[in-house]
Parts: structure tokens; sequence; C-alpha cells
């Protein structure tokens, strides 16, 4: 039994603890919004914080995550208000077919916790997601507004 | 996002009894004729709630490219609908069949989604704006002509009485459908030809948005699977018992002869169970292919004496046997996949009497076809229903990951199973970007004039591989995108007195397919790094040397490009290359920015010029510029599936990589629309990102790239 403390809220999940946690959290509690892409840490869709630190969840097994606090996609907004990095997402119309994007915001959105004003640089360090769409120009564009907002 | 709402609102309870399940979208959306203050369906393109709400139905599929708000603007416009008040939603296949195909085409592929039913469409927008302004009239008792519809409102010029849509829609679907319709000018659009923002945005950031993958039924359990890793092969055994027994693992089934699932509760588990399963495979003819044997194959092609003649013009031969001077290169191009970032995957239900299926998929009606082949039942007795892709690039036009869901459903009756490949399983099966040689002759006369063009191209055939009941005589006409001589699609740019281009087809066991850009990619890259090296050896600057034999609108679409880019005076170190191709209806060029310091490339900007024709949604046309050089350079760089004993090595992004942020230059699109036709822009731009690259690597270092991908070639100075 893994207890898990996502979005604030605590969830018990009877898995295997090697499981990773990416599916714990898209089968076993049904948050979908975390992604699957390559299950082997190289994509970044299924990027989740783990007390803040962006992880790729889906080489993560449910039994390392231990008190850590997630969270996930589903949690980044406050109380129904959109993150800033989720709202200059929409004002910039970044998504494409959007699959990578919950991953790029996840990521995006530790980068601006620890770093509020990022450089070009910073971006281009913190942002090793895939995009096969190709959104990196309006992700760039967004994470400088949001920055800014 | 009412598709998704509808996604939530048709989904099904599995009965307690085996067998049976009730589908809450059984009826296809209502015509309904029911009490006022009903949604209303005034046509099959407009449906009108009480609240003046507008949806919009979409029969193309949305993967990305933008698709649904291009083709809702040309709907709304015509409707004169208040845009604030749009949403949208799919068909399904299974209701197109059973309304007579009501809505037309389903296929998304081409780059011809808006190009193809720009037309029906808008005349579906606007049948209905005529549908509730004969509402309104007959109201009021007052002439149609004395009424006009703006804004989603309905308005009596004389008395200034006004009537809503939602007020309006009831009556409104019981007019008859207008006979004739006369749709407006491009010059008069108010939302069609603005960059309005997506209509599927807010769902895509907070993680609401339920793509295939994401699909969760009650009862549900998830299917994994791996097929014969050589195309071809056959299942020959496994050893069920070794893996039964593991955590949540309800059956192992033998699929189509070729492969193997596992069912299991979750993804996990059956993921575990079919790792650890012992398979025997018999791998078929196709086993004994590698890379150098295909490499050798088409190498004999590009001299052979049987082939399929494409664009011929004059007699290129002769020119080239009388010719002053003779240039002459040989490229290659290597097979790639689509690598969507949501890996293949369809959910389905089977009864003996009913099949559903839910995917993402690029063509709906196809999908139904493989569904109802795999199920065995009528077309009548099944659907399928679309969800939103993660990616199609061409991939997803293929159903053979839907007929797969259906064969395993049909071995747990009544349930319904997810089935979800693996990255490395999506790696290894798809149909692959064609590999390709070409052999490019140019002829030039004693004056120095380009006199003749010989381009032998030498590979395989995506129709033999995927549609072989297209093949004309036995040439497969695609092979020649943007090589034509003439037509609307994809006219050879230049004008030489003797062009010939020709294609010793060559197959091999691996599936080619469509993917995104299809053979213009390579063909671009032929022909514009050809275009290169006859201008370096006529001593002549490319971009001069190409304006002399360009025809008008390819030539305009380059100059434009050029003149943003500043072409000519790039700064120290920094070296310009151009390129320019016609494909899928438009004309478009690029001039890029590379440096090349210790051999390692920068690719600092590049420019690029777009002429569809008509601009439906400015925004969405540079989001779909600014990825086909994400796409294309990906390609360029990197990309390429080598093969091993007739199977494809690449298994993940860390053997097959892709760009990344740090390596994204910045692009500027530049539209140039010249009216009077409608051209594809999820695609073209593709072909052009690769040669224009390899251009100004030649620019900056003096080495001719004549083979991809960029990463196995070392650009360091001799």
């Amino acid at each position: 039994m893994a207890v898990l403390t996502i979005n604030g809220k605590r969830h018990d999940a009877s898995v295997d603890p090697e499981t990773p946690l990416l599916w714990v959290l898209r089968d076993t509690l049904g948050m979908t919004g975390t992604k699957y892409g390559c299950g082997i840490a190289q994509c970044g869709a299924c990027t989740v914080h783990i007390d803040g630190v962006p992880v790729r969840s889906c080489s993560l097994p449910v039994s390392a995550v231990g008190e850590g606090k997630i969270t996930t996609i589903e949690g980044l907004a406050d109380n129904g208000k959109l993150h800033k990095i989720q709202q200059a997402w929409i004002e910039n119309d970044v998504p494409q077919c959007g699959y990578c994007q919950s991953g790029m915001i996840m990521a995006a959105a530790a980068l601006l916790a620890e770093k509020p004003n990022p450089t070009d640089t910073d971006i281009d360090e913190a942002m090793t997601n895939i995009c096969r769409c190709g959104t990196y120009q309006q992700v760039r564009a967004a994470i400088h507004a949001a920055a800014k907002a | 996002m009412n598709a998704i709402a509808s996604m939530d609102r048709r989904s099904f309870l599995v009965g307690s009894t085996a067998g049976v399940f009730s589908l809450g979208f059984a009826i296809p959306f209502a015509r309904a004729q029911g009490a006022a203050g009903a949604v209303r369906e005034i046509n099959a393109w407009v449906v009108i709630h009480p609240d003046d709400k507008v949806v919009i139905r979409i029969a193309r599929s949305e993967m990305g490219q933008g698709t649904l708000t291009g083709l809702a603007q040309l709907v709304a416009e015509e409707l004169e609908c208040d845009w604030s008040k749009v949403s949208t939603e799919f068909p399904t296949p299974g209701q197109n069949v059973a309304r007579n195909r009501v809505w037309r085409n389903f296929s998304t592929g081409g780059s011809r989604g808006i190009r193809e039913s720009h037309e029906y469409v808008r005349q579906g927008g606007a049948a209905a704006r005529m549908m509730l302004v004969a509402a309104a009239a007959k109201r009021w008792g007052v002439a149609e002509a004395e009424c006009t519809a703006a804004n989603s409102v309905v308005t009596h010029g004389a008395s200034g009485r006004k009537l809503g849509f939602g007020a309006l829609a009831a009556d409104a679907a019981t007019m008859e459908p207008p006979k004739e319709i006369r749709l407006k000018d491009v010059k008069d659009w108010k939302v069609a030809g603005k960059g309005v923002k997506r209509l599927d945005t807010a769902p895509k950031v907070d993680g609401t948005l339920v793509y295939g993958i994401d699909l969760r039924f009650p009862g549900m359990l998830t299917a994994t699977i791996r097929d014969c890793p050589v195309q071809g092969g056959k299942l020959k055994s496994f050893d069920a018992a070794k893996v039964e027994k593991m955590p949540g693992v309800r059956k192992v089934v033998a699929v189509d002869g070729t492969g193997v699932a596992v069912i299991a509760d979750g993804y996990w588990q059956a993921h575990k169970a079919l790792e650890a399963l012992p398979v025997e495979w018999d791998m078929g003819p196709g086993g004994k292919t590698s890379s150098a044997t295909i490499d050798a194959m088409l190498t004999e092609g590009l001299t052979a004496e049987n082939v399929f003649i494409g664009t011929k013009i004059g007699d290129a031969k002769a020119a080239i046997a009388g010719a002053a001077k003779v240039v002459e290169a040989v490229y290659s191009y290597p097979y790639q996949n689509h690598a969507t970032m949501e890996p293949m995957n369809a959910t389905a239900v089977w009864t003996a009497d009913r099949c559903e299926v839910w995917c993402p998929t690029q063509n709906g009606e196809a999908a139904l076809a493989a569904a109802a082949e795999a199920a065995e039942l009528p077309v009548a007795k099944c659907d399928v229903h679309k969800a939103f892709l993660g990616g199609g690039f061409g991939r997803r036009g293929r159903s053979d990951y839907v007929r797969q869901a259906v064969l395993i459903a049909k071995q747990m009756p009544g349930t319904p199973v997810k089935l979800i490949w693996s990255r490395e399983e999506d790696m290894m099966h798809c149909a692959f970007h064609p590999v390709t040689k070409c052999k490019m002759t140019g002829a030039f006369d004693a004056a120095g004039k380009l006199v003749g063009l010989h381009m032998r191209i030498s590979g395989q055939s995506i129709l033999a591989s995927l549609a072989p009941q297209g093949l004309q005589n036995g040439m497969d006409p695609v092979v020649f995108q943007g090589l034509n001589g003439g037509g609307a699609e994809g006219q050879f740019g230049y004008d030489v007195p003797n062009l010939l281009v020709d294609h010793a087809m060559r197959n091999t066991h691996i599936l080619a397919g469509f993917w995104r850009g299809v053979n213009l990619n390579h063909n671009a890259i032929y022909v514009e790094s050809f275009m290169d090296e006859l201008a370096r050896a006529a001593g002549e600057d490319p971009l001069a040397f190409r304006r002399k034999y360009l025809k008008p609108k390819h030539r305009a679409v380059l100059d434009a490009a050029c003149e943003r880019a500043g072409y000519g005076k790039a700064a120290p170190g920094i070296f310009h290359g151009v390129a320019q191709i016609m494909g899928f209806g438009s004309y478009v060029a690029a001039c890029a920015e590379v440096s090349v310091k210790d051999g390692k490339l920068k690719i600092h900007r590049i420019v690029a010029a777009t002429d569809p024709g008509t601009v439906v949604n400015p925004a969405q046309i540079e989001r779909q510029v600014a990825g086909s050089f994400v796409y294309g350079l990906s390609a360029a760089l990197y990309g390429e599936c080598t093969v091993k004993d007739g199977a494809i090595e690449q298994t993940n992004f860390d053997t097959y990589p892709v760009l990344h942020m740090d390596e994204m230059p910045k692009v500027e699109a530049v539209l140039v629309p010249s009216g009077g036709f409608w051209g594809g822009v999820g695609e073209p731009t593709i072909g052009v990102a690769a040669p224009a690259v390899l251009n100004a690597i030649y620019a900056a270092t003096g080495k001719r790239i004549r083979s991809l991908p960029l990463s196995k070639h070392d650009l360091r100075s001799a």
C-alpha cells in the first residue's frame, strides 16, 4: 500500500511498490493529465513535481516517493485560479496537439519557482521536454510572458 | 470544448449481465424535433442551443494542426454568428454512414482538411444562416430580403425588430434548406482570415482534455501488444502459463497471427507480463534484410532501365549527352518514424451484436471499416468515436492499432479493453517515411545556361505499401510530389527546357507510409540541394541562379523569404542558405541563417514564406510553419531508422533523438497569399527546412551533405 499526498490530498494506492508513479496516477487514481510518452525519462510528458522539484514520473517507482508531496497538472491551479504559467499558455495560444503540454507546463512552473526571471539559456537548460508538433517557440514566449506577469 | 463534454456524455455503462452494454450515443445526435427550447440541429454542420450557444460539427480530425478552429471559423463566417458562442463537436463515422455521408470525407491528411472542404462547410454555415433568416421573416411576416443576420442576431431593417439565433433555432430547423447559396467574398470576412485563438486550448493546459489513451470506462481492462519485430513475420508460439499468474493479468491472447497481447487490470501489469512472456517468432523472408541490403537495392535503381516516368519535358537525356558541362550528385534519405507523442492506442468493446471503438484517428471512416472487418459485423453495427490526437503526422491515417484493439476486445466479449502500445512497439511498427536515393544530373550549354535536368529517384512507394489500388499501371504518382510538370498540387518550380523525373520503384518488407510532408520532404532536399550545386558549378549566387529559372509564384515566395531575411547581408560568421518548393497546393520558401564553429552547427534564424492562396487563420499558419521546422529539422539533424535482421533498430527517443528547445531556431513566418486558390499549410514547409539549412552549411563550411541525418557527418573543417 502506497500512501501518497497528491495536490494536497491523501491517496492510498494498493499497488506493487515497483510500479512507476505515472501508472499509479493514471491507472490507479484516474489522474490522466500526466502523460505517458516514452517510459524512459526522455520526453518529459510525465513530469510532475515532488516537493516542488520536476520529476519524470514514468521512471520513478512509487515506493521512492516516500513522504514527498506530489503536484500534478490537475493540482497546479490554486482553487480554480490558473497558475500564471497556465494563463500565459492560454494567452500565447501555445499548445498544438497538447499531449506534451502537461509536462511542459509542469517543467516551466518549476523553472519559474526557482528562477522568476529566466534567461533564454535558463529556459534551454530547464525545458528538455520533447514536443513533436513544434511549439518550442511559443513555449519560450509564454515562459517569458509568465515571468513578467 | 464541447467535443470533450460530449465524450463524457456518451460514456457508456457496462451491464452486469455479460455482454450487455448500453450506449448513450446510440441515437445519432438528434435531428431533434422535440419541444420548444430544445437544442436544434439546423443542418449537419450547425446546432444552436436556446441560449444562443452554437455548436459547429467538425468532420476532420484535430491533431494539433488547428483545422478544428479553422473549419469552425469558415462555418461561423457564413453563419454570421457570435464567435464567442462557438464550440465544436465531432460527428462519428457511423453517423456519417447512417446519414448518407452528409459530412463527406473524414480523412485528415495531405494538408487537405481545409482546402478540400472549405466550400461545402461554408455552404453549411450559409444555409443555416439563410434558414434562420427565413424563420425570422416568417415570424414577422416580412420578406426574407428585408432581414439580415449578424453576430447571432437576425434584424428586420425597416422595423428594427431583432431575434437571436437561439430563439429562432426551433423554427429554422423546420425550414426548407436553400437551393441557391452565395458565399461571401474573402475580402468581406470578419472571423475567417483572422488570427483568432484556437478553440481547444483551455483543456490542454490543465490536464482535462481526454486523449484516446486517457479513456476510462467502468470495468475497463488494459492490453499491451508485441507484434512480430519483423514486419510480415508471424507469431509462432508463446507460453502464457509463464505469466498468467502475475498480478493483475487477465488473459494472454494471440492477435491476427502476428502478435501477442497481455490483457490486465492496468498498463503496468500488462507491460511487465508482456516483457516476461516467452515468445517465438517466424521472422519470415524480411528477416534477412538490413540497411546495407536496402542501400544496395536502391543504388542499383539509380541506373536501372525499367522505370516509371513522372515528368518529361523535352529530351533531358539528349541534352545531357550534348552538354558543354554536366554536374552529377547522388543523395539519400533514410527511414523515419513519425514518433507521435501519444503512442498508438484504441479502446474497443465487442459483443456478438455490436462493436464500439474510441480512438485517436486521422481517418475515422477507415477506422470504422477496420473495426467492422475485425469485429466481423456489419458497419451499421459498429461505430468509432474520435478522440483528440496526441499527434498524427500521417501515422494515424492507418488503422492497424484499431484492428488489433477490436481483435483483442473480441476475446473479452462485453468488456471494454484499452490497447496501449509501448513506445518501443510504436517505434518498431509504423509505416515509415520511405527510404529513397536520388541521382541528379544537370546539363549546361556552352553559354552556361541550364538546359537539361534528370532526376532519378530510386526507392520505396507508399502506395505500393498501403494502397496498391492507387497505383496507376504500377506507377505511384505520389512519388513525384513537388516535381509535377503542371497542376495545382505540387508543380516543379524551375523552367528547364529538358526535364526528366523518373522512379525506379524498389520496395522492401518494411512498410512505407505517409509521414508529415510525405515525398515532398526528400524531393525538396534533392532538388534544392542540387540547385545549389548547379549554382556553385555555374559560379553564380544560389539565389540569383534560382531566380533565373523559377516560375513567377515560386520566385515570389522565395523573394519574400529572402527579403525579410536580408539575404546576402549576413553578419560575419553567419551564412545563408535558401530553398523553395511547391507542395500540398502551396508555395513555400525558406532562408536559413547558420554558423558552424568547431564543427558545431547553430541555426540562428529561419525566415519562411508561404503563399497558400487563401489564409484562414494567420496565427495558426505561423504555428504550423514554426512546427514544420521542428519536425523537418528533427528529421534532418537526427532522424534515421536503421534495419538489422529485418527489424527497426531504434526503439525509443534515446536512439531516435529529436529536436529539443535549445536547438530551436527563431522562426519568422511571412505570409504572402496571392489569392484565388486554397493551399495546405500543415506540411509543405517541412520540405524546405532541411535543404535551406544544408545549403547554409555548405556556405559556411564548403561541405555538401548529401545523406541524412546530419548527425552522421563531421562538420569540422578538414
